[in-house]
């Protein structure tokens, strides 16, 4: 049987008490100590809260970066912490307010989809401070942090650019908005300031909130893109990402990860990925629990809220002209020599590919 | 328009794999309703088969294992759909509907408690998924104009279920019109009582055309889950055991016209991916949302008869009784 790193599997090889009937006992015991914390838990201090969007909890890339934060916070300070995994677009409002009413504090939300739904809760409670991810509301009491994907694309651009040899990338997003275009034009600038020659092919997963989790139509785009000629294929679709990444595996072609470092799902294919420090986030509005300020933050390369993933996995397929270049461009951008044009701003792409 | 041709190709090969749950399912249906017994639930099926194909492999580290026990637990659901509308003579469309619900519950809570995924199953890989085959010569033929991209590229290279696919069709052909099995399937779905008549167990024909459609099921299940994608993602079958449905309308039940009009949904899925191609040949620019709803439009169409008229199996839906009592 093959190993993999979700713990608390009733297959999970480390658990010598599997299916053992005395395993139980210990959980029962484990049950009523957790009604009784719950209990007494909110009178005391507050637990945080995160709430996941449709893609889920463990999609490898957006969402289970803020998972990775929430468990970092978690394993660091032994404070637990609330969490559900949205199943439909009904429960979003009502997640929101029954952790409000619980008295959970922070309560963290990620994806931009939230933002309509917490313009009207938000209001509701005003001890409640909320942290919405890649979008902003104005409330007093709502902490808005959005990140410039673009600076990061642009960097992944680049070693596209590179990394090619076909003349011909592409990139698969997930749901057409313009956080998406947003990603992809700075790929685009990335890929022509590296490889002017290069063309650059775009396709997005769908229209809809399902387009994060559509693997099977990601990966026959990617393979669509692969019979054009494309042999660098970004993949920014959430847990459709999964389905792009296999596609380009099997075609032999390298792919580009994003959100979560994706480099270790395919050694060898996976050229790199686009980190969203999404858990630092999570991590840090956990751990301001209740003090957390309203405002909007911008994450951007130079604050260390986007970067590119270099680890074992990806060291063969990184030579030192490419690592000499993103480096160089990280420079650029984090001191501003260089702007990436954002998307949002005007809704138009100035790359000409 | 070679340009065209070396264009199509790719669009072609995305077709023959978007069409192949989509035929398999078809071809179980027909099993099924020729004999009299709709069948709504196909998609229940297909996921609870794609979701315990995916979760054997990945265990038992073999895709063969995973394919069984993907169709065990499709036939399992057929047996379950057969008890409720032939032997109790319930609501056919209900008991399927139903089987369509249990699916998409069992297999989100039953992924999430094995491996604590948010209901995926792990990525499958080696031997436990089904890799593509490459068909012999393809290297030499690759060469010949037209023919070599056509044999290489569109023919070979694809995984072994999608060539059983495209051979059940004149299977599925040959029991229905050449063999007794066949002629007492249908009699069974048009004139049960002349099926009686002759001594022949209606109830058990139905039964048997029922298990039949389970593992057609289950064949397209396991496809999806460790042909087509490495692994089972929650509700992965996404409405295509409806639009097998609407492709066996389309067909109007016989087994040739079910794979063109699987064909046909599979390329125009196929085709919307590739707006691109519009573009260049064409000069025509396409809004996405209208080439990804095509297949849907199209079923509407097709389902409001605008194809003539697609009578189905006149005892179709009709729970048997025996004697003609009530």
């Amino acid at each position: 049987m093959k190993t993999y790193h979700r713990p608390r599997s009733i297959f999970s090889a480390d658990d010598p008490m599997r299916g053992s009937i005395s395993a139980a006992i210990p959980r029962l015991r484990g049950l009523v100590g957790s009604l009784l914390l719950m209990l007494v838990a909110p009178m005391v201090w507050a637990q945080p809260a995160v709430i996941y969007d449709l893609g889920g909890k463990f999609d490898k890339s957006f969402s289970e970066m803020a998972y990775t934060g929430a468990k970092r916070w978690g394993d660091e300070t032994g404070g637990r912490f609330l969490e559900i995994e949205l199943q439909s677009e009904a429960q979003r409002e009502q997640a929101l307010r029954r952790f409000a009413e619980r008295g959970a504090n922070p309560v963290v939300m990620v994806g931009f989809t939230f933002a309509t739904t917490l313009e009207i809760v938000a209001p509701d409670y005003p001890e409640t401070n909320f942290v919405i991810i890649d979008s902003v509301v104005e409330a007093p009491n709502v902490r808005s942090v959005v990140f410039n994907e673009h600076e990061a694309s642009y960097l992944v651009g680049v070693m596209a650019g590179l990394a090619t040899r076909t003349d011909t990338v592409g990139i698969v997003g997930g749901m057409d908005i313009p956080l998406i275009r947003r990603v992809a034009c700075g790929y685009a600038l990335g890929v022509e300031a590296a490889n002017p020659e290069a063309r650059v092919i775009r396709n997005m997963t769908g229209t809809t909130s399902a387009a994060w989790n559509d693997p099977i139509k990601g990966a026959e785009l990617t393979r669509s893109q692969a019979a054009q000629k494309a042999d660098v294929v970004f993949a920014a679709a959430g847990g459709t990402n999964v389905g792009i990444l296999q596609a380009a595996a099997d075609e032999g072609i390298l792919s580009i990860g994003a959100d979560s470092n994706q480099n270790h799902l395919h050694p060898g294919s996976v050229l790199t990925s686009m980190l969203k420090r999404v858990d630092n986030i999570v991590y840090e509005a956990f751990k301001g629990g209740e003090a957390a300020s309203a405002g909007v933050s911008v994450m951007g390369l130079a604050n260390g809220g986007l970067g590119v993933a270099l680890d074992e996995h990806n060291a063969d397929l990184v030579d030192a002209k490419m690592k000499a270049a993103v480096d160089e461009a990280f420079d650029a951008i984090a001191s501003g020599r260089i702007v990436v044009h954002n998307y949002t701003d005007d809704s138009e792409c100035p790359a000409n590919s | 328009m070679s340009e065209l041709a070396a264009d199509l190709i790719p669009v072609l090969d995305s077709t023959l794999r978007l069409s192949t749950p989509l035929l398999l399912a078809c071809l179980a249906g027909l099993f099924s309703e020729r004999a009299g017994v709709f069948d709504l639930g196909l998609e229940g099926k297909m996921l609870a088969a794609a979701f315990f194909s995916a979760a054997v492999a990945f265990l038992t580290d073999s895709v063969w294992t995973g394919l069984a026990a993907g169709v065990l637990a499709s036939v399992v659901l057929a047996l379950l759909h057969g008890l409720a509308s032939i032997s109790f003579r319930g609501n056919q469309l209900i008991s399927g509907i139903a089987i369509n619900f249990l699916a998409v519950g069992m297999t989100a809570m039953i992924a999430r408690s094995w491996f604590g995924l948010g209901g995926h199953t792990p990525a499958l890989e080696g031997g436990s998924r089904f890799d593509a085959l490459h068909l012999p010569f393809e290297g030499i033929v690759a060469q010949v104009p037209l023919v070599g991209p056509l044999y290489a590229e569109l023919i070979s290279g694809h995984t072994i279920l999608v060539y059983l696919s495209l051979a059940l069709v004149p299977m599925t052909w040959w029991i229905f019109y050449r063999t007794r099995l066949g002629l007492r399937l249908r009699a069974a779905g048009e004139a049960p009582d002349a099926v009686e008549t002759a001594g022949i167990s209606v109830v058990g024909l139905r039964y048997i055309a029922v298990i039949l459609c389970g593992v057609l099921c289950g064949l397209a299940g396991a496809y999806m889950a460790t042909g087509l994608h490495a692994g089972f993602v929650n509700e992965m079958t996404a409405g295509r055991g409806f639009i097998a449905l609407a492709a066996l309308i389309f067909a109007k039940w016989r087994p040739w016209a079910a794979l063109w009009s699987c064909l046909l949904f599979g390329f125009l899925q196929a085709l919307s991916l590739r707006p691109d191609l519009f573009e260049r040949h064409f000069s025509i620019h396409l809004q996405l949302q209208l080439l990804d709803a095509l297949p849907y439009i199209l079923t509407v169409v097709i389902l409001a008869g605008f194809v003539g008229k697609a009578i189905p199996p006149k005892a179709c839906g009709v729970p048997y009784v025996k004697g003609g009592a009530g």
